[in-house]
């Protein structure tokens, strides 16, 4: 295209977001006081913004349909691929010579840092939040990522296990060693409960009624007084203890700081040993083609059941987590945003990738940490985040990367 | 007695301001197997269209009729405008995409316009001014009816009129029908599969601009976060009906209409969203094809 072409589209596409934005984003009535707000400059905003925003558009759309014509091609070889240079943060993370110090490093990082003189208690909280988001991508990303299931309701198993934590101490006096494991298992009960009526269902049907159930458990929350104290929530949730040591608040919150990189690593341990087990690729294969992964002989109503169950058990574990670190819970908590969020982060890191997941949990939950003043925007970003990587790159930051099974001749057969 | 038709009519008149938005799911997935989660964004943008453009128009002066067809043009032109850009944007470059890939992306939308209407506007309810004029005589009759739900029956019924005569009987709804039975096949016989496809979603959310200011009327107060739940319902009702059959779709609104406002009625007002969710939860797993859809074998 012409560059005058392109400057014509783009001032099209322009004049048509002054027209769409025009009442919303300009006009704003006060319908108590009736004053007529007119905002005019936020139309040049509108208007500028999309123009720059199309040609943006049209460059990464034949980006994209030109990286598509590439795969098209002929089969590279692994030799090929091999010669090609290694970008540094492929080869940190393939090659062990790197990839080992890489890690240690990031070890001793994550071990000083609550120590460092410049974080504060309020820094430290903030890293355990995105902690706590990481250990929920990753569980999610066993059933979105691996198993290919879009599951909306993560929440819900997620306000299981924090609610089991509030409830079990309120009525028996529980602490958190205990209810963690307990969390973890009802919401999995929880989990295959709703999984099994729920599974037979396509994809789509999956989505919705997952984000019903989801809504369902929130609503009972907010309005059966009797068992869940309603909107008000529970109060006064313990700490996790540590042999009965006292602690003021900056050491609790380096605790849990530490608790939270210890249940991360397990997180981490345990999904990586999934992924490469044997229903571990039984979930990949679902994922790219369910009947002929029925055909293969894996059974496909046992492999979604234990994905959407584990999934589970992760979202169980991070609740009772959230309830000791807020030492309150309410329904307020576990909303479908809630849900959209744990989700953009699988998204965005990259659907099955492990490293990606955490990649993308630190970025979403630190960055609107840090740009105080973009918080706002921040479900507005994560909207059209998740638009943008469905069609720009549907892989995420970090592709996950499947295990290559490669064959080998003996030398003795070569010819 | 009074009590059941009261629960009746209200039921009925929920139901079809269902039926309106689930027109769109219905139509939208009946052409492209997508459930459009920003649809309810849709219905929503057309409500606070409404309000904003009656309020200018109060405030220049006008009064009754003309206002409510002004407020509800304008509706009924952004809401579409919203509809046609939202499939544009984010469907349109995924057609050959893995099917979860547009559903991620319509969740994104869905996410993007309510804080796109929370941020340019308020998320504070706003006050909804009854557009709806007074119809007396319908006092006179004494049928337990009042005059913003006969309103609203009768706008319906006529809308699914229009809309079924538009399916049958136009050029543009034969290219619908034949792109919802088979895209390639209707691309090969010289349907503009892309311009039918705008057209749905133009028609659908010209339906559901129509459903929200009749709700919003109804109702009285309007946020950013009511399509969210209305267009949840709105796709219950669908699937109830079987997602993909028009017919269908008002049948679920109609169902799932009584089924709030009797459940609502009889049992317990606390839990009003939950009996939706559950006639949705149920119905997909006892009948997943809905009460009038086909189910279709799935071809390797």
């Amino acid at each position: 295209m012409t560059a005058i072409a392109q400057i014509r589209q783009s001032l099209i596409v322009a004049l048509w977001f002054m027209f769409l934005t025009f009442p919303i984003l300009v006009i704003r009535v006060n319908t108590i006081e009736n004053i007529i707000e007119w905002r005019w400059v936020n139309m040049l905003y509108a208007g500028a913004g999309s123009f720059l925003g199309s040609f943006a558009w049209r460059y990464l759309l034949e980006r994209k349909s030109r990286a598509a014509g590439k795969d098209g091609g002929p089969v590279r070889t692994a030799e090929a691929t091999a010669a090609e240079a290694k970008p540094w943060w492929r080869r940190l993370r393939e090659e062990r010579q790197y990839r080992y110090p890489a890690l240690s490093v990031l070890a001793v990082v994550a071990t000083i840092f609550p120590f460092l003189p410049f974080t504060s208690t309020y820094q430290i909280n903030i890293v355990t939040n995105a902690l706590l988001y990481v250990m929920l991508g990753l569980g999610l990303n066993i059933v979105v990522g691996l198993a290919g299931l879009l599951h909306l309701g993560y929440v819900a198993f997620y306000a299981v296990g924090a609610y089991s934590y509030a409830l079990l101490h309120y009525h028996f006096g529980i602490g958190f060693w205990t209810a963690l494991p307990l969390g973890a298992l009802l919401a999995t009960l929880f989990g295959i409960l709703l999984g099994f009526p729920v599974l037979r269902l396509r994809g789509d049907y999956l989505a919705i009624v997952t984000l019903g159930f989801a809504e369902i458990t929130r609503l009972v929350l907010e309005n059966w007084n009797e068992f869940s104290f309603g909107p008000s929530g529970i109060a006064g949730i313990p700490r996790p203890g540590l042999f009965g040591l006292e602690m003021d608040l900056h050491g609790a919150t380096i605790y849990f700081y530490f608790l939270m990189i210890a249940l991360c690593l397990l997180t981490i341990f345990v999904v990586n040993r999934l992924q490469n087990s044997r229903i571990g690729r039984a979930w990949v294969a679902l994922r790219e083609d369910e009947t002929a992964c029925e055909a293969m002989g894996v059974n496909a109503t046992a492999a979604k059941l234990t994905a959407f169950a584990l999934g589970s058990t992760w979202a169980g574990l991070a609740g009772v987590v959230f309830a000791a670190k807020t030492t309150f819970v309410n329904p307020a908590s576990f909303t479908f945003l809630e849900s959209a969020m744990i989700l953009s982060i699988v998204v965005l890191g990259g659907m099955g990738s492990i490293l990606g997941v955490i990649l993308g949990a630190f970025i979403l939950i630190l960055t609107p940490e840090y740009l105080r003043a973009f918080s706002e925007y921040r479900m507005l970003l994560f909207g059209l985040i998740m638009v943008m990587m469905m069609i720009f790159r549907p892989q995420g930051i970090v592709k996950g990367e499947r295990r290559i099974y490669e064959f080998h001749r003996k030398p003795e057969d070569r010819e | 007695m009074d009590y059941f038709l009261e629960l009746f009519f209200g039921g009925l008149t929920r139901g079809s301001i269902y039926a309106l938005i689930a027109l769109g799911y219905t139509m939208v997935y009946g052409i492209i197997e997508l459930i459009n989660f920003a649809h309810g964004e849709i219905y929503m943008i057309g409500a606070f269209t409404a309000l904003i453009v009656s309020s200018v128009l109060a405030f220049a002066g006008l009064s009754g009729l003309s206002v409510l067809f002004l407020a509800a043009a304008a509706a009924i032109v952004y809401s579409a405008a919203h509809g046609f850009t939202v499939e544009k944007i984010g469907y349109k470059p995924l057609r050959q995409a893995p099917r979860l890939s547009p559903l991620i992306s319509a969740i994104g939308m869905s996410i993007f316009l309510q804080n796109y209407v929370m941020l340019a506007q308020t998320s504070d309810f706003l006050p909804f001014p009854s557009l709806l004029p007074d119809l007396p005589f319908l006092s006179d009759l004494e049928i337990g009816i009042g005059s913003t739900e006969a309103i609203i029956l009768m706008t319906t019924a006529v809308s699914m009129v229009l809309l079924t005569l538009l399916i049958k009987f136009t050029k543009m709804g034969k290219a619908m029908r034949a792109t919802a039975q088979d895209r390639n096949m209707a691309m090969l016989v010289g349907v503009d599969v892309n311009r039918t496809i705008s057209y749905t979603f133009i028609i659908g959310s010209t339906l559901a601009a129509i459903g929200g200011v009749l709700i919003a009327s109804h109702i009285g107060r309007i946020n950013f976060y009511i399509g969210f739940i209305a267009g949840i319902k709105a796709f219950t009702a669908a699937v109830l009906g079987g997602i993909g059959s028009i017919p269908g779709a008002v049948l679920g609104a109609l169902v799932l209409g009584w089924t709030e406002s009797f459940a609502t009625g009889y049992v317990s007002s606390d839990y009003e969203d939950v009996f939706a969710f559950l006639l949705l939860v149920i119905i997909l797993i006892v009948r997943p094809s809905g009460l009038l859809g086909r189910s279709t074998a799935q071809k390797v």
